[in-house]
């Protein structure tokens, strides 16, 4: 039967609202640098087509915006809230970083509301698209600094821990521990990625249901060849963490991988099941591909599992996890590859509603990515909430409540996602993208929509 | 002055920065949704949104500033605040959840929705009442340490009349600083029918605000008579934000120089909260948490303090820009921008 236990609350609390926060998060880091991107080239080519879009997006990212702000609020209180006696030692160590990530949202926090509140207040535009650069550093320089704590509690230093007190404290070694450069990378990136994604999804299922606009076609370029981009970035930073992970972190890789024995030439494990003796079965295994995944050679010698002891050992099921994220990489990438060729191509048709209706896929699949990746990057570090220091359970709470805090968040996550779709779709469904042009721009609306 | 002086005096000033502008946040909901069940609404909302939809994510990082600071300066507060706060600190998130995104949601999206109201104007008082506990709290004899850990003693938390005028303080408080700055927005918006109605109600908690000020002192001798003597000593601070509270409804009054007026509140809080927090020295959370004991790494402290010091020379001139463009652009608060 279910016996209560504070560090699995704890832990199952934290989960809920970092996998509710971790949605809107990525929304809030690479939705600005598509909106900014947009505003550029409605200036420089004086097009209302892409300044339309660009407002557009804003109007939605101040919902999701919102959801983040009051999410991100939640995560920061629960830390310590959930985690006291985790914070008590760590915060001698990476309250840098986190003092410093406020400072860039605050600072985030202040150019969106002047460049929400002044579309229309500069004779010339560029001063308003220059304000969406401040919005871009903040949201992008709050990712970096909240990464580095959680790359410091993988790879932690920068410290001495003598029982319960922390000496020789040196801040800036804490926060570029090794997991940061790869970390920092790989969430950015895929943030932008996974951003331009969700655009594109948006404007492919448009262009589906109702034949979209030449508006739509110029959106659909536009986020489609962005995540072509952004998913090559995303994947040398994934190819970039595996490497750092065969170093620094080898236990989590060979849980990801399946990968027991320590030995040269590994294989690369794709998908397939485990049994009851860790035998794989139903796999396809491509040969010696690990060790030139880990690295960057196909004879290199990979640490196994068995090295590391049993009971500090992530468990198993991080795997697939794994395997997931990079296969939604692979389609996503695929998929925006074919659209560049379809329309380079003349004679083919890169509105084939086969390829967008897998361009409205990766939206979605790439959030799930997203999700898949932070449970294979934070469970592949159980049991330790700082790794090689602290396991979790020394850090939870020890209320006897967190069972009804549980029950209260997911009430507030069902309530402000219901919320924030509602408000979304009520807010472009009664006033598409034509209508809003005809409005604003009357002259261009009045040309020749189809060409 | 040592660094755990300096870091303490940050996050006041923090903590000061959020009382003002939450407390126009959150007074502000409280008399959208009083006009709109008197049928005031049409007067007073134009005006409050106006002012609000720019800085309303800005108020919220005052908050989150303030507690990573603490976790940050005094990491040991985050060990008793954290063990004994989960359930009065989960609901202030929920509410401040549900306040910061159906704000958005209603501003941005649907409008005039009447649950929305209620529910902006509730959290606006639930908010300050519950955040107020850490400060009760913070005076000793609430949260007890255990085999099994810190606890909070709801019972007595609940029980205990200081605790209670401390919420009752920060309710009114919160009406009184909203309302005195929705007159001087009023009036720089030359707004003459939203003037009179804001200045009633500032008139109005002005006195509720200051009973509540002495029974807080009151019920303090009684739970805490070491701070209550230390802030006997601090009596000419105290004196001082009393003269500016005098000026402010003076000022109110006569309906004259309400941007004056609205100076002179800020000045009788500052007081009125730099003199609470001086006596409450040298504890930050009694008798668990000292002013030097719960200090963290000095490496750790300068370097904070000097990330501070760098990014206030981002903060500054960008919070100028802010309320150039919005608090004090004439034509944008009168609507023609």
């Amino acid at each position: 039967m279910f016996e209560y236990d504070s560090v699995v609350m704890s832990r199952m609390l934290t989960s809920l609202t970092l996998a509710f926060h971790i949605i809107f998060a990525t929304i809030g880091v690479g939705v600005p640098v598509m909106i900014s991107i947009a505003e550029f080239i409605g200036i420089k080519k004086k097009d209302p087509h892409y300044t339309l879009l660009a407002r557009r997006w804003t109007r939605g990212f101040t919902i999701t915006v919102a959801v983040g702000v009051v999410t991100g609020t939640a995560i920061g209180l629960q830390l310590s809230l959930l985690w006291p006696s985790f914070m008590q030692i760590a915060g001698n160590v990476i309250s840098l970083p986190l003092f410093l990530e406020t400072f860039a949202f605050f600072f985030e926090a202040i150019f969106l509301g002047v460049y929400l509140y002044t579309w229309d207040r500069f004779k010339n535009p560029i001063f308003h698209w220059l304000l969406s650069l401040p919005v871009i550093i903040g949201s992008t320089m709050s990712a970096f600094f909240i990464t580095t704590v959680n790359a410091f509690m993988n790879t932690p230093q920068g410290f001495d821990l003598e029982g319960r007190v922390i000496t020789s404290i040196e801040p800036l070694a804490a926060m570029f521990n090794p997991a940061t450069p790869t970390k920092v990378f790989h969430v950015i990136s895929s943030s932008y990625m996974t951003s331009a994604a969700i655009l594109a999804t948006i404007t492919a299922f448009i262009i589906l249901m109702k034949k979209g606009s030449k508006y739509h076609k110029k959106a659909l370029k536009l986020t489609v060849v962005a995540t072509f981009i952004f998913s090559i970035m995303t994947a040398l930073a994934g190819d970039l963490s595996a490497k750092f992970l065969a170093e620094h972190q080898p236990e989590k890789l060979a849980a990801g991988e399946w990968h027991f024995e320590t030995e040269e030439g590994a294989d690369l494990i794709l998908f397939g099941t485990i049994n009851e003796n860790n035998e794989v079965e139903n796999a396809i295994r491509i040969p010696k591909a690990l060790s030139f995944l880990a690295h960057g050679d196909f004879n290199a010698e990979v640490t196994g599992l068995e090295e590391t002891p049993e009971e500090e050992r992530p468990p198993l099921w991080i795997h697939y996890m794994f395997d997931l994220m990079v296969g939604i990489g692979f389609f996503t990438l695929g998929i925006t590859f074919l659209y560049l060729v379809f329309w380079k191509v003349k004679k083919w048709n890169e509105y084939n509603p086969l390829l967008l209706w897998g361009i409205a896929s990766i939206g979605p699949l790439s959030m799930l990515a997203i999700e898949f990746g932070w449970i294979f990057a934070e469970v592949g570090r159980q049991p330790w909430i700082l790794r090689g220091y602290m396991k979790v359970s020394e850090g939870a709470t020890t209320s006897p409540h967190v069972d009804w805090m549980f029950v209260l968040f997911i009430a507030l996550y069902t309530v402000l996602a219901i919320g924030c779709i509602t408000v979304l779709r009520k807010m472009f469904k009664n006033n598409p993208a034509e209508l809003e042009l005809e409005s604003r721009y009357p002259q261009v609306a009045a040309t020749k929509e189809d060409d | 002055m040592n660094y755990e002086l300096i870091g303490i005096t940050v996050l006041w000033i923090f903590l000061y920065g959020y009382l003002i502008v939450a407390s126009i946040d959150f007074g502000a909901g409280f008399f959208a949704y009083y006009a709109k069940l008197t049928k005031k609404d049409h007067i007073i909302n134009q005006l409050i949104s106006r002012y609000l939809s720019p800085v309303w994510e800005v108020t919220n990082v005052f908050f989150v500033f303030f507690f990573v600071g603490l976790v940050g300066f005094f990491p040991d507060m985050a060990y008793y605040f954290g063990q004994s706060l989960l359930v009065p600190g989960s609901i202030a998130i929920v509410l401040l959840a549900i306040r910061g995104s159906f704000y958005a949601f209603e501003n941005y999206g649907s409008k005039d929705n009447h649950l929305y109201m209620f529910l902006y104007g509730a959290t606006g008082l639930l908010i300050p009442a519950s955040l107020s506990t850490a400060l009760t709290i913070s005076e000793g004899g609430f949260i007890e340490e255990t085999a099994n850990g810190v606890q909070l003693l709801y019972g007595k938390l609940l029980t205990s009349p200081y605790s209670w005028s401390v919420v009752f303080l920060a309710v009114v408080s919160v009406l009184y600083i909203s309302s005195m700055f929705l007159t001087y927005y009023a009036n720089r918006a030359g707004d003459k029918p939203a003037l009179e109605l804001v200045r009633k109600y500032a008139l109005f908690w002005s006195s509720p605000t200051i009973i509540a000020s002495l029974t807080t002192f009151i019920a303090l001798s009684q739970q805490n008579l070491e701070h209550y003597q230390r802030a006997i000593e601090l009596w000419w601070v105290f004196g001082i934000s009393v003269g500016f509270f005098l000026i402010a409804v003076f000022l109110i009054y006569i309906g004259k120089y309400y941007g004056w007026a609205f100076i002179a509140v800020m000045f009788q809080f500052l007081f009125a909260f730099f003199g609470y927090g001086a006596s409450h020295l040298p504890y930050l959370l009694r008798p668990f948490v000292t002013l030097s004991s719960g200090v963290t790494n000095e490496t750790m402290a300068i370097s904070l303090i000097i990330a501070f010091i760098a990014g206030l020379f981002l903060l500054i001139p960008s919070l100028v820009l802010l309320m150039r463009m919005f608090l004090f652009d004439a034509d944008y608060v009168k609507g023609k921008k």
